[in-house]
């Protein structure tokens, strides 16, 4: 293949991205899946807002509102590859685009691309709907610009090729909850509603292992004053290791990802697709 | 259309294919040249392989022995700029349903534009009678308006080859005759050639001016919807009474046979008729007896009244 039919691939992709996100933000359904968790987490947080932890100089809710913003990205880049690649080899999408010369290429550059997008747009909104209503967040200065910034474009960078693996491996919609639930789990010890240092050791060292717990850290970092810094392990932000632990992750599964996809793209086929839809409607 | 035969020979040549999914052979050494033009059917009952054949040919799906070559190139092997020759129209795509009408035809003509120049999308959409519908989502459209997009979508580099697998399954008859009509505005369209699967004789007759049937894994028939009608309708079945009892006897030239038994029974023959099987019937007989799991009878008795 010539480099100008690949550069060519990655320019469709990329226009592919660009419908992608615009029926993305037009379909209620797509924005829903968005707005009603979202919403419900900052209602929460509001209420949090009355609770302080250990004399702290911000609330709990102002102090979980950045980690909203770290765990929607996970979520978003998590959850939206999973879903949309299992989608999309149930109703024929993913076949759509092997039938068509480079359109395997196009496909998942669309798909990352858009959903970078997405991530990015969502990121956004929680921050312009979070600084106003929580009390103690601080986004004045350019060097916080820098951090959110930072942590969000490593945000997407680490969790879109996780998505993309777990999305190859997992062959059918139904299994959705085999992703769902661990990444619940993973909320749940990754101090994201209350400060990691909460919990027993050993469960502070798990949620270490994951991306979660630094794409919080991360974004507390970005938008909370740096007295802050003393709640968290070791009293201080730990930038480096953050943006290496999330480094980690995105070579690991970059690593993983091309061959994985690959072997899913060799799968489909009209008859894969399918049985694919007859199992699911047996099941439903 | 648009590309230029490449490759001397014929469109499909496939010879001694198998197929074999764990300890059951699907496919048993199928045999099938296609030349370049026209439109060809692959009829079948279903669970015959004629899906199993067409994703193989089309390079979704990898064989178990034989050699195909599919535009010049075997599918195993087929690149990018191989699969823009080719057109795919699948038995029910339900792909990207948020999306316009327009949107869908304007996006995929770019994958094609390093090889061919695609369609422009008033043009496509004129072409299959969806104009009125291009500022709608896509699953906002009828059944039979989705696999017409289908066909769009399919058609939109102006392959050399067009595949439809089963195309007119689940319509009803005013969707299925338009679809028809289409087909036939598509084989005006100069050099496409068309391979389709179905499991409805009537369908392959109008469509199709080559018919292969496929059956117990192998193509046991093979030629123009006049060709077949013909030669299942040379054997005939001759029905009378004679002391009471039934007789039946089947020949192969009706009127010799019933001279010689009228000229000799004294009187005894009575209900005398004679019954031309037509390719319909052969074909229903085929379907039946594969329905019922009796799958080299029902060949070795349509290969023997198509003989």
């Amino acid at each position: 293949m010539s480099g100008s039919t690949t550069l060519h691939e990655y320019r469709t992709g990329w226009k592919r991205a660009v419908i992608e996100t615009k029926v993305s933000l037009t379909s209620i359904g797509d924005l829903m899946g968005f707005i009603m968790p979202t919403a419900i987490a900052i209602v929460v947080l509001l209420f949090m807002q009355r609770a302080d932890f250990e004399g702290a100089p911000v609330s709990l809710g102002s102090m979980n509102m950045p980690s909203l913003i770290g765990m929607n990205v996970v979520f978003g880049g998590i959850i939206g590859m999973v879903g949309a690649l299992a989608m999309d080899r149930t109703n024929g999408t993913l076949l759509r685009a092997k039938s068509m010369p480079g359109g395997m290429t196009g496909y998942l550059v669309g798909h990352l691309v858009s959903t970078a997008m997405f991530i990015s747009v969502t990121a956004i909104a929680l921050l312009a709907v979070g600084l106003p209503l929580f009390d103690g967040l601080e986004f004045g200065t350019p060097d916080r610009w820098m951090v959110f910034i930072a942590v969000l474009a490593m945000g997407i960078v680490a969790t879109l090729p996780i998505g993309a693996v777990l999305g190859a491996l997992l062959d059918n919609p139904k299994n959705m909850g085999l992703v769902m639930f661990p990444i619940m789990g993973m909320v749940a010890i990754s101090g994201i509603f209350y400060p990691i240092t909460a919990l027993p050791g050993w469960l502070q060292g798990i949620g270490q292992v994951f991306p979660m717990y630094w794409m919080g850290l991360g974004m507390r970092h970005a938008l909370l004053p740096d007295s802050m810094a003393a709640v968290e392990i070791g009293g201080e932000w730990r930038t480096l290791t953050m943006f290496a632990v999330l480094a980690l992750w995105a070579v690991v599964s970059m690593a993983l990802a091309p061959r994985l996809l690959r072997r899913m793209s060799r799968r489909e086929s009209g008859s894969a697709v399918a049985a694919r839809r007859a199992d699911m409607q047996r099941d439903w | 259309m648009g590309h230029p035969p490449v490759h001397d020979g014929p469109t499909i040549a496939v010879s001694d294919l198998r197929m074999r999914y764990g300890d059951k052979d699907v496919l048993k050494g199928l045999d099938l040249t296609v030349q370049p033009g026209g439109v060809t059917a692959l009829l079948g009952p279903n669970g015959a392989g004629k899906t199993t054949t067409i994703e193989i040919l089309e390079g979704f799906r990898g064989r178990s022995g034989g050699d195909v070559q599919v535009l010049g190139v075997d599918p195993a092997a087929g690149g990018e700029a191989w699969r823009a020759k080719l057109g795919v129209v699948l038995q029910e795509w339900r792909d990207n349903g948020k999306w316009k009408v327009r949107d869908a035809v304007t996006h995929f003509a770019d994958y094609y534009r390093p090889y061919a120049d695609p369609y422009g999308p008033d043009e496509l959409l004129e072409l299959v009678g969806l104009a009125e519908q291009a500022g709608q989502r896509i699953r906002t459209l009828s059944g039979g308006q989705r696999r017409r997009l289908d066909v769009a979508l399919g058609i939109i580099g102006k392959p050399e080859l067009l595949f439809l697998d089963e195309p007119t399954t689940g319509f009803d008859p005013h969707a299925r005759r338009e679809f028809h009509e289409l087909i036939h505005r598509l084989t005006d369209l100069d050099g496409t050639t068309i391979l389709l699967t179905t499991h409805d004789l009537d369908e392959a007759e109008k469509l199709a001016e080559r018919i292969l049937i496929l059956a117990g894994g192998r193509i046991i028939a093979d030629g123009s919807p006049d060709q077949l009608a013909r030669a299942a309708s040379t054997t005939a079945e001759v029905k009378w009474v004679q002391d009471g009892a039934l007789q039946i006897h089947p020949t192969d030239d009706a009127t010799d046979f019933v001279r010689k038994l009228l000229a000799t029974d004294d009187g005894a023959v009575t209900e005398l008729e004679i019954h031309r099987a037509s390719l319909e019937d052969a074909y229903l007989e085929l379907v039946a007896r594969f329905e019922a799991g009796d799958a080299d009878t029902a060949v070795d008795t349509f290969q023997e009244a198509t003989r």
